[in-house]
């Protein structure tokens, strides 16, 4: 079995070691970490502490490490995997099973487009950057390298209102299918918004492939901040909607209505928990590729990197877009105890009567705009 | 009667009716406590913040001289337990919380004292009946201490030795001064009134430790 460069058993490899780095290793390891600094920094925000009593035993010493309570996100893992597996009488069994199932796999899947760094050329990782020539083999900081990136992203994203809906209904409790309905045409209504404002920066940038938008965000003035400003605040706006965030959390709505997943308790909850999560983390991602540089800094510390390697300069590439996700979910979390919370008829008519027309006005001004320039 | 009608407009202006001065002046302020609050509390010292989360059990809010907590026995001068058996709290109590065997005491005076004292402190609704029936000063709630968490249904009891470590010694007469109480009062000089060594609301015996599954 020949696993050199160009062998497919070679592109196997590399993807499934970028997908569990990626999807497992950061996506899954920041949703928990998510868990915990949702409940911290929520606390920080309303004058309290959050939770910070949660201790790891150090062996030999007998220290109590509690790290700022970061330990809460292995306690609140360990409490979901030992809770009762309760199904409900009446409950469809399969699709009781399956809604959790459904709820947490696009939320992983979707990012296998998400580029996380700069290309790494294989045979060439110790020489300076800015004598990097054309690489012969390239290895792609990305799992998957499609033309289409970020349809692939709407695509699997959308199937996410499967999870709800399952989930709901195989409850067998009214309140919980009325809550899936509130969630399914939320999640409907946004999506139109977003496929919508991203059009603008497909406009600006000419390609659908993440990577390659990446890397035309050479410097600061082409950031998608800067070229689609209005764009990205709608695409901000409309993926909240999609993570169900607050101020659009009206679906779960915790404190005040019954949400889908009232029926759910242990490790089912936990799934659907961590893929709220994990849809925050990757929708901050694709934010990031799209809007905020990716992986990219910005021109002038750019060149100041370009004598160090190439296996630096792309751990680097890598940590500086783990930090912008990291600072953008930390964003999301700082507007969830600005803003109150919609109600869902403020909702629908935010989403189709004043987002939808805003982000067709400015698919239009933007192509005006590109017609113009060249 | 006419009904007044009042028109209200809707704000002027795009900049408020998208609302985004006014959500961007609403991150600043969750900004700035969470800069204030998470910086001053982890890295600074604790008064910086403007947090007010007491830290039980390390920190303690003062509790009024009439709280009720857990119980404890009192001790009369020569060490023994105050109590005699007489078996009025247990008769009094709502929940049937209080388990008492007497025995025969040696002092012929004191016909009878407690073998087994012991209180079910997950079935007693705290309601301090125990306290007002005692005729002895035996028993009390002041030690504003709480029930501890136990992982068994039985870690709730707690038995005599328990109750006697944070007994205290009461200067309460054994069957009281008599009817004329109150001019004997104005004769001897101003006592509080539990009369305990201890102000009432302090902990008494060791601290309890956030250790899972230890007694207290």
């Amino acid at each position: 079995m020949n696993v050199g460069y160009g062998t497919i058993w070679f592109e196997i490899l590399t993807a499934a070691i970028k997908f569990i780095a990626l999807a497992i290793g950061f996506g899954m390891g920041l949703a928990s970490i998510l868990t915990w600094m949702e409940r911290r920094e929520s606390a920080m925000m309303q004058d309290r502490l959050g939770p910070n009593r949660a201790f790891l035993r150090i062996p030999i010493v007998g220290w109590r490490w509690r790290a700022w309570g970061l330990i809460h996100f292995i306690a609140d893992a360990l409490k979901f995997m030992t809770k009762e597996d309760f199904v409900p009488p009446g409950a469809n069994k399969l699709l009781f099973s399956l809604g959790p199932v459904l709820a947490i796999a696009p939320a992983v899947i979707v990012s296998a487009i998400i580029p996380f760094g700069p290309t790494l050329c294989l045979g060439e990782l110790g020489t300076p950057v800015s004598q990097l020539g054309v690489c012969a083999r390239p290895v792609a900081m990305q799992v998957a390298h499609l033309d289409a990136g970020i349809l692939f992203y709407f695509a699997i994203a959308s199937l996410s209102v499967y999870g709800l809906s399952v989930g709901g209904w195989a409850s067998a409790n009214k309140f919980a299918t009325l809550g899936s309905l509130r969630a399914a045409s939320q999640m409907m209504s946004y999506e139109v918004t977003m496929g919508m404002a991203i059009l603008g920066a497909f406009l600006v940038y000419g390609t659908l492939e993440p990577g390659a938008i990446v890397d035309r965000q050479v410097d600061f003035w082409h950031w998608g901040i800067i070229t689609q400003p209005v764009g990205f605040l709608l695409f901000f706006t409309a993926a909240i909607a999609e993570t169900k965030r607050t101020p659009f959390d009206l679906p779960e709505g915790e404190p005040e209505i019954v949400g889908y997943f009232v029926e759910f308790s242990g490790l089912r909850f936990g799934m659907f928990y961590l893929a709220e999560f994990l849809e925050v983390v990757f929708s901050s991602a694709l934010i990031v590729t799209v809007f905020l540089g990716g992986w990219r800094l910005p021109a002038t510390i750019d060149g100041l990197l370009r004598d160090l390697p190439l296996w630096a300069y792309v751990v680097i590439g890598i940590g500086v877009w783990s930090v912008k996700v990291f600072v953008f979910c930390w964003f999301q979390l700082l507007i969830r105890w600005t803003l109150p919370r919609f109600r869902p008829d403020q909702l629908m008519q935010l989403g189709w009567q004043r987002l939808l027309p805003l982000s067709i006005a400015n698919v239009v001004v933007t192509a005006f705009v590109m017609m113009f320039v060249h | 009667m006419a009904v007044t009608v009042k028109v209200v407009d809707r704000p002027a202006g795009l900049a408020r009716q998208t609302f985004l001065p006014a959500i961007a002046e609403g991150l600043g302020v969750t900004f700035r406590h969470f800069i204030k609050n998470w910086f001053g509390n982890t890295i600074g010292r604790r008064n910086r913040t403007e947090i007010q989360t007491i830290e039980y059990p390390e920190q303690r809010k003062k509790y009024p001289p009439r709280n009720r907590g857990l119980h404890r026995l009192m001790k009369r001068a020569n060490g023994e337990v105050r109590c005699v058996a007489c078996m009025m709290c247990p008769t009094v109590c709502p929940a049937h919380c209080i388990t008492i065997v007497p025995e025969d005491a040696p002092d012929a005076r004191i016909e009878k004292r407690p073998a087994v004292f012991e209180i079910d402190e997950l079935r007693c609704v705290v309601c301090g009946f125990c306290v007002e029936a005692c005729p002895c000063d035996a028993i009390r709630m002041d030690t504003g201490m709480h029930a501890w968490p136990s992982y068994k249904r039985d870690g709730g009891l707690v038995d005599m030795p328990e109750m006697l470590s944070r007994a205290a010694e009461s200067i309460a007469v054994q069957g009281g001064v008599g009817a004329f109480w109150r001019e004997k009062v104005k004769q001897q000089p101003q006592t509080p009134v539990d009369g305990a060594v201890s102000p009432p609301g302090a902990p008494l015996g060791p601290v309890p430790s956030s250790e899972p599954g230890s007694r207290r």
